[in-house]
């Protein structure tokens, strides 16, 4: 297996006001093509920060953060811009569908970056929604969704334009248990039939169970790490 | 166009707030519509007054008048064709509420001088017949359903008759179309002959000779001709071209432009503040918004491209109602009555479209570059 993204001795700082914040102090990290990865760690601890980083949302103080050999840290906002909506799907705690929007104009919304035709995005929108098993809820708009059924539209948002790694920044906190599971469950299955490369930053270790590898995180440093032998 | 829908339901986030700013830029345009419009009406009014017609009046007041002796001498002047006069008759038909302006006038060179006004020959014929015969313009004749041959009892504050009587009997005798001058142009002519001997007061005194030229490039000269006749007498005259007192008596009522421009420009400026505010509160709201498509990739320039495309779509569709309004109450036969046949000019619509391409590039560009320099972790997290 090849490292897919990588990170060499990345620090990460913030200012609060006059405060220096130091967020991140050195970290090492290399992700597998195909991997399901748990990032755990207290509040604060930089779980997220990396999550940030790794998507291209957010550049570190200094180190490398390489993406498929690209060094990311390294590109200009515009370029970072370009480089997310072709490598990059995001899945949020809270969802963050467009309200005005229904399910399909925001599963397509990614592909409006894109040189589809209509047709094409019709198609691969249709594609996504079906595959998180809401073929039949294409019309509703978010608010006459679930919390769960709004998670799988962001989910298939994520997928549509067939990013190279999936970045969930808790993405059953706002899940009631049985939801959370379908949803553990959904991810677990793209990353097991359809070979998506996932991190995810949780809270909750049933959730951080569903992935092949955790890693937990403390103060800005890499702690501990567990691998799960893939059923 | 493949982000129109994002635009589109952008901007309808929150329907009655868009609602109401597009009610208010509509009835801006409306009102800056209607204005211009009038505004320019006005100048071509103005404008379509000919340069080849002479006002003579009293040099010291336009009121006093002049003799009519004066009009065998302005004849004379090289280069006049035709000249005719009015005097000021007043008159209201059966009580002083419902004026009825009406002019005592040589009709038959009157209508030599006012070329674009359309009467048939034996109208003129018979209003040199008949002393006590008026012409009407066919819009007096239809709106107040007189006919020829209809008798019409005026009644004037200004002359009374040598029998003591202030209500003249007049004999409706032809009717013309004045429509080319608009609905300000006098409709209601009497013999000046017939006047000058029936009234008790005021004779051999006209207000305005009236004289057509022939030559437009010699206006000037044949004015100063005119006035050279009777310098030094008693009776002083200044000669200007049509164009000129119409000019002078708009400045009389106020100066239109600067008022139109005023009221326009206060209008606009209010709904600058107004437009950009509701943007500025829309992209507030959407403060996370924006970053989830800046998270999916979405450049900043994308993000700015959106947010100021709402605020065109917003002002260019409001704009374009409030104009086609104002267009559509320009063409009604109301303003057809004071304009005569007039649209509202090109010049307005075009300015219009200026004007809100203008709004909502100013409304627009203070959120659109807030939503384009929006941080997105900064944004995702609240902050």
């Amino acid at each position: 297996m090849t490292a897919i993204v990588s990170l060499r001795n990345v620090k990460k700082s913030y200012l609060r006001g006059k405060q220096k914040v130091e967020v991140l102090h050195g970290v090492d990290l290399d992700i597998e093509s195909g991997e399901f990865l748990a990032l755990m760690g207290p509040s604060g601890s930089g779980k997220t920060t990396v999550l940030n980083l790794i998507a291209g949302l957010d550049q570190p103080t200094s180190g490398e953060v390489a993406v498929r050999d690209q060094r990311i840290d390294k590109l200009s906002r515009g370029a970072l811009a370009n480089w997310r909506a072709r490598n990059i799907g995001f899945i949020f705690q809270f969802y963050n569908l467009l309200p005005v929007l229904t399910a399909e104009a925001n599963v397509e919304v990614p592909l409006l970056l894109t040189d589809l035709s209509r047709a094409q995005r019709k198609e691969r929108v249709k594609t996504a929604l079906q595959l998180v098993g809401l073929g039949d809820r294409v019309k509703h708009k978010p608010n006459e969704l679930s919390g769960g059924q709004q998670q799988r539209v962001a989910i298939a948002r994520a997928i549509v334009a067939d990013p190279t790694l999936l970045v969930c920044d808790e993405p059953t906190g706002d899940l009631d248990r049985q939801s959370a599971e379908e949803i553990m469950n959904l991810l677990q299955a793209l990353n097991r039939t359809q070979g998506k490369t996932i991190v995810m930053v949780t809270h909750d270790p049933k959730a951080a169970e569903y992935a092949s590898r955790e890693l937990h995180l403390d103060k800005g440093q890499l702690t501990a790490e567990a691998v799960r032998s893939v059923a | 166009m493949k982000y129109f829908s994002l635009i589109w339901a952008g901007l309808w986030r929150k329907r009655t707030r868009t609602v109401f700013t597009m009610l208010s830029i509509i009835v801006a345009f409306l009102l800056f519509g209607l204005l211009q419009g009038f505004n320019q009406g006005f100048n071509t009014l103005v404008s379509n007054q000919d340069v080849d017609r002479l006002y003579i009046s009293a040099k010291s007041n336009m009121t006093d008048g002049l003799p009519i002796a004066h009009l065998n001498r302005i004849r004379s002047v090289p280069g006049v064709r035709a000249v005719s006069h009015w005097t000021y008759f007043g008159g209201f038909y059966q009580n002083a509420k419902d004026p009825l302006p009406a002019f005592a006038t040589d009709a038959e060179q009157l209508f030599a001088v006012y070329k674009e006004m359309k009467i048939k020959p034996e109208y003129v014929q018979a209003m040199q017949k008949t002393r006590n015969g008026v012409l009407i313009s066919e819009s007096i004749a239809k709106a107040r359903k007189w006919k020829v041959g209809d008798r019409i009892p005026v009644g004037t504050s200004i002359w009374t008759k040598k029998d003591g009587g202030s209500t003249w009997d007049f004999d409706i005798v032809g009717t013309f179309d004045a429509s080319a001058y608009g609905a300000g142009f006098p409709g209601f002519y009497l013999n000046y002959s017939y006047f000058d001997e029936a009234s008790a007061f005021g004779h051999g005194v006209i207000h305005y000779y009236l004289a057509s030229i022939e030559d437009p490039h010699q206006a000037t000269q044949i004015s100063k001709q005119i006035d050279a006749l009777f310098e030094n007498s008693g009776s002083e005259t200044l000669t200007q071209t049509e164009s000129a007192l119409a000019q002078m008596q708009l400045k009389q009522l106020g100066d239109i432009n600067f008022i139109a421009n005023a009221i326009v420009g206060a209008v606009m400026f209010t709904l600058l503040f107004l437009t950009a505010n509701t943007m500025m509160q829309s992209v507030r709201e959407r403060t996370s918004e924006l970053a989830v498509l800046k998270t999916l990739g979405f450049s900043d320039g994308k993000v700015l491209g959106l947010v100021l495309s709402e605020a065109l779509l917003l002002c260019s569709f409001a704009a374009v109602v409030g104009l086609a309004v104002s267009t559509t109450v320009f063409a009604s036969p109301p303003m057809k009555a004071l304009f005569g046949n007039f649209p509202m000019p090109n010049v307005v619509l075009a300015m219009g479209a200026g004007m809100a391409l203008l709004l909502s590039l100013v409304s627009g560009l203070p959120p659109a570059w807030r939503a384009r320099q929006l941080n997105i972790v900064d944004a995702l997290a609240g902050r």
